[in-house]
């Protein structure tokens, strides 16, 4: 299946046909065979739409590429391309890195960005809805009223600093919940006041695929800076993981795939299900290992209003310590080594592992279903070879949300920053009796000195 | 206005399904015959016995009547009773509300022979309840959480159980997927999300409006439900020129004459509750007694207080200061939304309706459909008073920015307790 396209697995003439033509044909003639079988179980007139469902397939590959590709059969060709592109993805995404969180930033958003419309894109053509041009305003408008909901808690969290300065910016954050509630509310007053009699239902499909979409695009993108601003090193793993098990399984199953995993995607296998898993989690540990060294990657991102930079300098937390553990007396046999030294990271980066190899697959197969539901091959043609950016992303939507719940559960505590903000916004009365309990509790665990006799 | 709208929409809907077949593109003609709910009637055996000899127009108005008049006794009652029994029923009513719209939502897209997903769609709504009133029942309910041990096991790692619990659901789905069924699956899933989004999202934030105190729950439904009164009564006597095209039985006159009449109720109406302590405490959880209590110092939005007139009234009405709540003035704004904006609500499900050729959401209540129709105004309404409440109205939960302090590092609570020390000392609270 065309999604997780690094995991095509079975060997053979027809896989291997089926692996280099995504871009020509579906891999297992589900729609062109279950055309005739389906109109029973669709109720919503899929054959009118089933022609225009197909993308023109146009080709985005740049023409440097093409030419100096000119000699090799397509069939090379398209692996080179594919290989090249990959190849451009990952040094892009080092170099990222390299530029540091600002430049993340964008590029997270740039993605999310992208990933909505070519979801909404999608949608306007199962749909036919080309012709009511307000609705493309309408989702425009609501992107924008959520990443500015989003984004505004943020900045409030972590700016705090700088907001204090100035006097507009904190009349935006006292009432950032009442104006972002309005903005949307105006949105949606639009969108009662646009229905138009012939319409409602294409109407009401589109605001639920617009909101649908918001859902999983802005919320998890937010997500992802989120778990970005507590180190880069959350956000550099879980990807890294997720990329590395896509190409593992790919190669695991190319070698060794016999048994077939998942019958909505008939290329993958369960040898290559496996061998990912085992080999992300070795790939994981041992990753964890070398950034964690770095203070680069995980110190929390901190915005220094003097330089007006961001700055990535702390010390680092007892997470990315080395610790030496005792091993269990049957692995201390085996080895002949008492102790073993290792950052606690690297424990963790075990349940991350974990989770990219065996619950992340799940992201693409639902991302497969809803392609093959809606008869379109890839979400859209912008990467050559690859498809669109949301083919490339599906996996690791699951996995920020994962990181941030693990995050908030697992690691650390609330922000001490936001804390104090809120104390200082109670009634006097409340914060003396909050400052009565927090120091009676400071000088329980010895913290404080205990009240002189004097001061009572 | 919504109880006449709804008889007549019966002979708009003729029309509408004569003239719409061109332009929906998603093969309604197949859907119409089986989208309008067989007319069953709900009507209890007794009152039908009373008003047999009537003739059939004035029996509906009368079984609406004295239905309107049981919701209101009863909606009464419940608040009588107390926060113990208002919450159930907001719990009753989500539960209903959910059950109504997918129930449309099968009628719609013809998945009755898709079983497992009448089984996942329950369960998303049990796992999103979970991780909302786990939310709740952590803040509110602390001193009782810290006594027993496995509720504190639960309350720590709450996100990471709700997460993992939806993700189950989310991964029994994909594996649920059937060959031929792709798309009507993907549209059930789509269409519970949304109807979660909407529906238990909202419901929770009544219950946080709730926990406020009861009056910010009472006035605003009560608002809504005047609204929706005096429209319909403007609009009958005074009713000319049409508001929207969307509901043609809704007139310019009766917006307005709404809009001013239910501003005057909600400013009459705040003025009797806010002297009660019942309605204006927080509801607080007694843990020696295991009861809700409702006992406090009313807050300075709920203590009279003098105003001085701008010098142009004092002119007109002769007083120069005038005697009110505060919580008078916010009753001003939250009035003034539930008339020029929560009709939108309204206008929605009507749209909503008119799009999937529903008559009602239900059959519920008899002479007035679902309970969907009844409460489809209040649920913006919800969000909005939520919205006010924490904008303009309480800052944080005390208790809940304690129970934070104590989870973080002690040199972080160090800081912040130095911090707040010095906060004090400049406000001249603290005099050490």
């Amino acid at each position: 299946m065309r999604n997780s396209s690094l995991q095509q697995t079975v060997p053979g003439p027809r896989s291997l046909h089926h692996t280099l033509f995504y871009q020509v044909l579906e891999t297992d003639g589900e729609d062109r065979l279950g055309l005739t079988g389906e109109p029973d179980g669709e109720a919503d007139g899929d054959s009118k739409a089933d022609t225009p469902e197909i993308p023109t397939s146009v080709d985005n590959t740049p023409q440097c590429l093409n030419k100096a590709l000119e000699g090799l059969s397509s069939r090379w060709r398209n692996w080179w391309i594919r290989g090249i592109l990959s190849f451009t993805m990952i040094s892009g995404f080092f170099l990222i890195i390299y530029l540091g969180p600002v430049m993340l930033i964008i590029v997270v958003m740039t993605v999310q960005i992208k990933c909505f419309q070519e979801i909404i894109t999608i949608g306007y053509r199962v749909y036919h809805s080309y012709d009511l041009p307000w609705f493309r305003t309408l989702s425009w408008y609501f992107l924008i009223c959520v990443n500015y909901f989003f984004y505004g808690e943020t900045v409030a969290d972590y700016f705090g600093v700088l907001v204090q300065k100035e006097e507009p910016l904190q009349f935006l954050v006292r009432y950032h919940r009442f104006i972002s509630f309005t903005l949307y509310l105006a949105g949606f007053c639009m969108f009662v006041l646009s229905l138009v009699k012939k319409h409602y239902r294409l109407q009401f499909y589109m605001f639920a695929w617009t909101h649908v979409t918001l859902l999983i695009v802005v919320t998890q993108s937010h997500l992802v800076i989120q778990n970005l601003f507590e180190g880069m090193i959350w956000f550099i793993v879980p990807i890294s993981i997720v990329i590395c098990n896509d190409i593992m399984a790919y190669l695991f199953g190319f070698f060794f795939g016999r048994t077939p995993l998942i019958k909505l995607s008939p290329k993958k296998t369960w040898e290559g299900f496996i061998g990912g898993f085992l080999s992300t989690v070795v790939f994981g540990f041992i990753f964890a290992y070398l950034l964690a060294q770095y203070q680069y990657f995980v110190c929390p991102v901190e915005y220094d209003s003097e330089t007006n930079r961001f700055a990535v300098e702390c010390q680092p937390s007892e997470l990315f310590v080395m610790q030496e553990y005792r091993l269990p007396a049957a692995l201390q046999n085996v080895l002949r080594w008492k102790t073993v030294k290792m950052y606690p990271f690297q424990i963790h980066s075990v349940a991350l592992s974990t989770f990219a190899s065996l619950i992340g697959p799940f992201g693409g197969f639902f991302a497969s279903g809803f392609k093959r539901a809606f008869k379109i091959k890839d979400f859209a043609n912008t990467i050559p070879g690859h498809g669109g950016i949301m083919d490339r992303f599906d996996c690791q939507y699951l996995m920020a949300t994962f990181v941030h719940v693990y995050i908030a559960s697992f690691i650390r505590g609330p922000n001490p920053s936001k804390v104090l903000q809120q104390v200082l916004v109670l009634q006097p009365e409340q914060q003396l009796s909050i400052f009565n309990t927090l120091r009676s509790h400071l000088q329980d665990k010895g913290i404080l000195p205990p009240p002189r006799p004097e001061a009572q | 206005m919504l109880m006449l709208y709804h008889r007549k929409n019966r002979t708009n809907k003729q029309k509408f399904s004569e003239t719409e077949g061109d332009g929906e593109a998603e093969g309604d003609s197949k859907a119409d015959a089986s989208e309008v709910p067989p007319a069953t009637d709900d009507t209890p055996e007794c009152l039908n016995k009373a008003l047999q000899g009537l003739s059939s127009r004035w029996k509906n108005w009368w079984i609406r009547g004295i239905l309107s008049l049981t919701m209101i006794t009863g909606f009464s009652l419940l608040i009588y009773m107390g926060p113990i029994m208002l919450i159930p029923l907001v719990m009753a009513i989500q539960i209903k509300c959910f059950q109504e719209i997918i129930i449309i939502g099968y009628r719609v897209y013809h998945s009755y022979d898709l079983p497992w997903f009448r089984t996942l769609s329950w369960y998303f709504l049990v796992c999103v309840n979970y991780f909302f009133y786990g939310e709740t029942l952590a803040d509110y309910f602390g001193v009782l959480v810290q006594r027993e041990e496995p509720l504190q096991f639960l309350v720590r790692y709450h996100r990471f159980i709700s997460f993992t619990l939806y993700l189950t659901g989310f991964c029994v789905f994909v594996l649920s997927l059937v060959k031929k069924h792709y798309r009507l699956q993907f549209y059930m899933f789509a269409w519970t999300h949304v109807t979660l989004l909407i529906v238990v999202t909202q419901s929770h934030l009544v219950i946080q409006n709730l926990f406020e105190g009861l009056i910010w729950f009472i006035f605003p439904v009560s608002t809504v439900i005047c609204n929706d009164i005096m429209a319909y009564v403007f609009g009958f006597f005074f009713g000319r020129t049409p508001l929207i095209q969307l509901s043609p039985k809704k007139t310019w006159e009766g917006f307005i004459g709404g809009f001013f009449s239910t501003v005057i109720f909600g400013f009459i109406f705040a003025y009797l509750l806010a002297q009660y302590q019942y309605f204006v405490c927080p509801v607080e959880f007694d843990s020696e007694t295991n009861r809700f209590a409702v006992d406090c110092q009313p807050s300075s939005v709920f203590v009279l207080q003098v105003y001085t007139l701008p010098a142009i009234v004092q002119n007109v009405t002769r007083w120069e200061t005038v005697t009110l709540y505060p919580f008078q003035i916010h009753s001003i704004s939250i009035s003034s939304f539930a008339s020029l904006i929560g009709p939108f609500g309204g206008f929605f499900a009507s749209g909503f309706k008119r799009a999937f050729k529903i008559k009602d959401f239900a059959d519920t209540i008899p002479g007035h459909g679902g309970i969907m129709d009844r409460f489809d105004c209040q649920y913006l309404m919800a969000t909005f008073v939520h919205v006010y409440l924490t904008s303009f109205i309480r800052g944080p939960n005390p208790s809940k920015v304690l129970q934070q302090l104590l989870v973080l590092h002690p040199e972080q609570q160090l800081s912040i307790f130095n911090a707040l020390r010095s906060h004090l000392r400049e406000k001249g609270v603290l005099t050490e």
